[in-house]
């Protein structure tokens, strides 16, 4: 049987942060934008999995754990930083976010 | 067409449309549910992979507390149609210039030797040892593992203190 070449999961991982990357860039509410970033770490554990598979250890895995963590840590902060933006101003726009703009 | 390439292709497939519809979606919920799309075709990707606890703790971590922490505020902030507005004209050379980048590490990847990823492919070799793997977590990282259960714990007060009603 023959098996899926490794490049191909590099390949959509990279796809996947592409998207991440325009979501981003182009989504106009704060938590759509949060939401891209999950997409941004989700599409970099794939290649960690991936590199795992490819040279047969573990450490890639371990590190897929760590972002995992830190990803849920930073969720907590993040949409608890959102609901008092939300609580202050009557908009989530990004664009509306402009006091500190110079 | 042997069944790993198959169930690559399918879940590939979801995990991109699922992607573009975060894009495309005026509402933020169906952004989330696109999301949770996305991160169960993963899960199987890893599956694919031989990573089974990753995969579940992609479905339990990820899919599960993350995504309903998500939905849970769109609903308590009662979010409809995001408004548009204009957006810097700077936007379009960031994205031009994210897939240049992104073009050519796919180019070096598949063209230079040092790029050249050696071992197997995907299900060839049987699955990651789960024991293994916690063997590695609690020896050589167990330091970066209690660390983390620090930054959880800074995490939560942080969330708390955040979100507290002031009175």
């Amino acid at each position: 049987m023959r098996t899926v070449p490794i490049e191909w999961f590099l390949i959509l991982s990279a796809i996947l942060f592409g998207l991440g990357v325009v979501a981003f860039v182009f989504k106009r509410n704060v938590i759509t934008i949060f939401m891209s970033i999950e997409l941004m770490l989700n599409a970099v554990n794939l290649a960690f999995v991936a590199f795992a598979r490819a040279h047969n250890q573990l450490d890639g895995l371990v590190f897929v754990f760590f972002v995992i963590v830190v990803a849920a840590a930073e969720a907590a902060v993040g949409l608890g930083i959102v609901i008092l933006l939300a609580r202050n101003r009557e908009s989530l726009n990004v664009e509306r976010m402009n006091l500190l703009k110079f | 067409m042997s069944l790993p390439f198959i169930v690559f292709f399918i879940c590939a497939l979801f995990a991109v449309v699922g992607a573009v519809v975060l894009i495309l979606a005026r509402e933020p919920i169906h952004s989330a549910l696109a999301l949770i799309q996305v991160m169960l075709s993963l899960a199987v990707l890893y599956l694919l992979l031989g990573a089974e606890f990753i995969a579940a703790v992609q479905v339990i971590v990820y899919a599960g507390a993350i995504m309903v922490l998500f939905v849970f505020v769109i609903m308590l902030l009662n979010m409809r149609v995001e408004e548009r507005t204009n957006f810097s004209k700077l936007a379009y050379v960031g994205v031009v210039a994210a897939f240049a980048l992104l073009l050519w590490t796919a180019h070096w990847l598949a063209h230079s030797p040092a790029g050249r990823v050696v071992g197997t492919g995907a299900g060839s070799a049987g699955a990651f040892d789960t024991v293994e793997l916690s063997k590695q977590l609690f020896r050589p990282y167990l330091f970066p593992f209690e660390a983390t259960s620090i930054l959880i714990l800074i995490a939560i007060l942080g969330a708390m203190v955040l979100a507290r009603k002031e009175e």
